[in-house]
């Protein structure tokens, strides 16, 4: 019996030994009781939750946060979790808390109405603008346009490549590998086309849809199915490596999204767009250190210029000669207004050319085009809400399948 | 009898019940040696202080009145579920098809919420909502068990197969009712009106749900134990023959048992659905099914032991969480601990049900018989 007495005491003194560690608070300086709070799908192994983590991270360094001021929760579903992460953060300090996935916008505007003293960031979101709650925000960038200049880069590739007799300029086929038939990818293969074909004129382009943001499998499947049907070049928006190692093994160009591919890919990889959170993050944290929360936008859409928009450095390995030269070019197009992505007179719809969309910019139950997106001859694409809404099928596009989740 | 045995180094002796304070002490062993590879195994591994890893476990779970309330939150559904597998499990009826019994009773809520919104008051609505939900676990569960009792079917595997099938009718729904089109989720459900969820109680975001499933913990003990359902359950559990012999209809008790047990799992649906997430996802389950098999097993199928088995697991995961936001680990190594953690609680069940005798030098055998 004694025994059993001893080992319960070591036991309690184990614990009593734990609630010690606990107590670890140390005095700061002045604003040091400033705190920022992330919630995260996933962790870095996703190359989508990396970019928000490593933006997350870079914005509270140059702010000068030190590593107490900022805390980032990851592995936080889709569900009443992210509710309760976002308060949990609430409780902990934080002044402004921030989500990076599309499924937590519901439950971080619960939390927005329950703590009003607190702003309420969600990026990819669509109900900040129609919800008229002050501390609660979206935010999105025109990643179409980062699209559009990797689309140029594909369309040199191409047309380096017929000039080389690889194949002739009727054969130029492009495939992509989407996720799901939804605006975001709509609007963003779409860009990549758009771009391609303001260089190589006779480009086509294949789309298949794997129904999932992560499957490494179905990606890589999509892509090969793309190259049998065709395809002399890919490029993909879902969030594995699975489409990029599927070009490098067979030998076919790719342009990649959300970071470099080079060190997997180093023969087929061109170029990769991304969104770099950086700037929104460092404005949005800096306005609330100020007490500035009204200059906050309910929705936020970062460009080129913010420095939101941003692609990686061209792979002269794979690329085309002159690629970079040519997509500062095109940006710099971009930037002062005179080339618009969505311009009416390089796309058609049904052999027709637009002069009218109603597209479906507020989030509601009817799913009807409520807002006239087409004015002064191109499609004004995140201008009346950061994410995107043009979902239309141009010509030069076929759909090989559709995946609606 | 000149002739030496050979004698081999271990015996491992079936024990008689022990003392509670024993069983117990052993389980603290167990814990405290678990904790003790933990700690090694993170000093080695992250150079991290584990104490410190500990007092972090510790606050991420018990640290505010909030993370308080979400624990017995966690802890009342995982409770709810492991009670429902418990009835079956006692009866040997291996029901592993909970997590596909929770989803059918969510899916229900979910489609009353959705469908009969402006339909029916809300207060005739929640009770739809609670029938429906009861009702739809109750038949995911009752085919199996339909199945076993009149062909004898293997329902390890069928009730492992409804949990697909039951996924898979969660995806095709949530395409036909996902807002906005193409996004693949449902989002909070009548949000702004709040129709059919569950009433909170003053500003106890969690504490419905928490009552009805301390309520159904007490029932559900005096069902197993003071009822002659209860008792015909066991004796299934323990021999169907006996059980035919002594008049009992084996076939009835299985069905009844099981529709209990999708019920049950049901109004965990129910309480997730309505309750707390007021939506629908494929993962609202989040692999709770198959933890609440564990859950009962650990507390021996006593409801009252489960209050405990759940809150470790429910610790567990909560700690996790928190250790790895506070030190930036990765969710694997928090998942780690976890499993060092239960593997040695579960082992150690071992110790307390045999006794481990090495064998004693220039002695015969025999001291088997000291205890």
């Amino acid at each position: 019996m004694k025994k059993y007495v001893a080992m319960l005491l070591a036991l309690v003194m184990v614990f009593a030994l734990c609630a010690c560690g606990s107590k670890t608070d140390d005095a700061g300086s002045a604003d040091a009781d400033f705190k920022v709070g992330f919630i995260c799908l996933h962790d870095e192994n996703s190359t989508y939750d990396k970019n928000f983590i490593d933006a997350a991270k870079a914005a509270c360094a140059n702010l000068g946060l030190s590593e107490d001021q900022y805390i980032i929760k990851t592995g936080i579903p889709e569900g009443q979790e992210c509710y309760n992460a976002a308060a949990e953060l609430v409780d902990a300090g934080c002044s402004v808390v921030f989500a990076d996935s599309f499924g937590h916008e519901d439950f971080m505007i619960q939390a927005a109405k329950e703590f009003p003293d607190v702003q309420f960031c969600h990026a990819t979101g669509t109900r900040a603008h129609t919800e008229g709650l002050s501390n609660y925000h979206n935010a999105f960038a025109s990643i179409y346009e980062g699209r559009y200049l990797a689309g140029v880069a594909a369309g040199l590739k191409l047309n380096e490549m017929i000039a080389a007799g690889d194949f002739t300029a009727d054969e130029a086929k492009m495939g992509y590998v989407g996720a799901f038939t939804y605006a975001e990818v709509i609007s963003g293969y779409t860009a990549f086309f758009l771009g391609a074909r303001s260089v190589c004129p006779t480009v086509t382009m294949d789309v298949t849809f794997t129904g999932s943001w992560y499957d490494e499998a179905l990606e890589k499947e999509g892509a090969n199915k793309l190259i049998d049907g065709g395809c002399k070049l890919i490029s993909q928006h879902a969030d594995s490596m699975g489409a990029p190692t599927a070009c490098e093994t067979r030998g076919i160009p790719n342009v990649s999204y959300n970071g470099s591919t080079e060190s997997a890919c180093p023969n087929t990889f061109i170029v990769s767009s991304r969104i770099d959170w950086t700037p929104y993050y460092e404005m949005v944290i800096k306005a609330v250190m100020d007490g500035n929360t009204a200059s906050l936008e309910s929705d936020w859409t970062g460009t080129l210029a913010t420095g939101s928009v941003v692609l990686t450095d061209v792979n002269e390995k794979a690329a085309a000669a002159g690629t970079a030269d040519k997509i500062a070019e095109v940006k710099a197009a971009l930037e002062d207004g005179s080339l618009h992505v969505f311009d009416t007179a390089v796309f058609t719809v049904d052999s027709k050319t637009l002069d009218s969309y109603m597209a479906d910019v507020d989030t509601d139950a009817n799913f009807e085009g409520d807002t006239e997106a087409i004015a002064d001859g191109y499609f004004h694409e995140s201008e009346f809400r950061s994410a995107p809404y043009f979902d239309l099928q141009i010509d030069g596009i076929q759909m090989l399948d559709t995946n609606f989740g | 009898m000149n002739k030496r045995e050979k004698e081999p180094l271990l015996h491992i002796v079936k024990r008689d019940t022990l003392p509670w304070y024993r069983a117990w002490g052993i389980r603290a062993i167990a814990i405290v040696a678990a904790l003790l590879l933990c700690a090694l195994i993170t000093a080695v591994c992250t150079g991290q202080n584990p104490l410190e890893v500990y007092a972090t476990m510790l606050s991420g779970a018990f640290g505010s009145p909030r993370r308080v309330w979400i624990l017995l939150q966690n802890l009342a559904i995982l409770l709810c579920i492991s009670l429902a597998v418990t009835p079956a499990f006692k009866m040997r009826f291996w029901n592993i098809g909970a997590e596909g019994q929770v989803l059918a009773g969510g899916l229900a809520a979910a489609a009353c919420m959705i469908c009969l919104a402006d339909k029916l008051p809300n207060a005739l609505l929640l009770v739809v909502i609670a029938v429906a939900g009861v009702l739809a676990g109750a038949i995911w569960a009752v085919i199996p068990a339909l199945f076993k009792a009149k062909w004898n079917t293997n329902e390890t595997l069928f009730t492992l197969m409804m949990n697909y099938v039951a996924t898979q009718l969660v995806a095709f729904f949530i395409i036909i009712w996902e807002v906005p089109k193409g996004s693949g989720k449902v989002g909070i459900i009548n949000q702004s009106t709040e129709i059919g969820w569950l009433p909170q109680i003053g500003s106890y975001k969690y504490l419905l749900n928490i009552l009805i499933v301390a309520v159904l913990t007490v029932l559900v003990y005096i069902y197993l134990n003071y009822s002659k359902h209860g008792y015909e359950i066991s004796v299934v559990g323990e021999s169907e023959r006996t059980a035919r012999y002594v008049g009992i209809k084996v076939e009835k008790v299985i069905i009844r048992t099981m529709l209990l047990s999708g019920a049950l799992c049901g109004v965990a649906g129910v309480l997730l659905v309505s309750g707390t997430d007021h939506t629908i996802t494929t993962t609202i389950a989040g692999g709770q099914g198959f933890t609440a098999v564990m859950v009962s097993w650990l507390a021996k199928f006593n409801p009252l032991s489960m209050i405990f088995t759940s809150l470790l697991l429910v610790f567990l995961n909560r700690g996790a969480l928190e250790i790895s936001t506070v030190f930036g680990f990765n969710q694997s190594f928090a998942d780690i601990l976890s499993g060092i953690i239960i593997f040695f609680i579960i082992g150690c069940e071992f110790f307390i049900s045999y006794r481990v005798s090495f064998r004693k030098p220039a002695r015969k055998a025999g001291g088997a018989e000291h205890v």
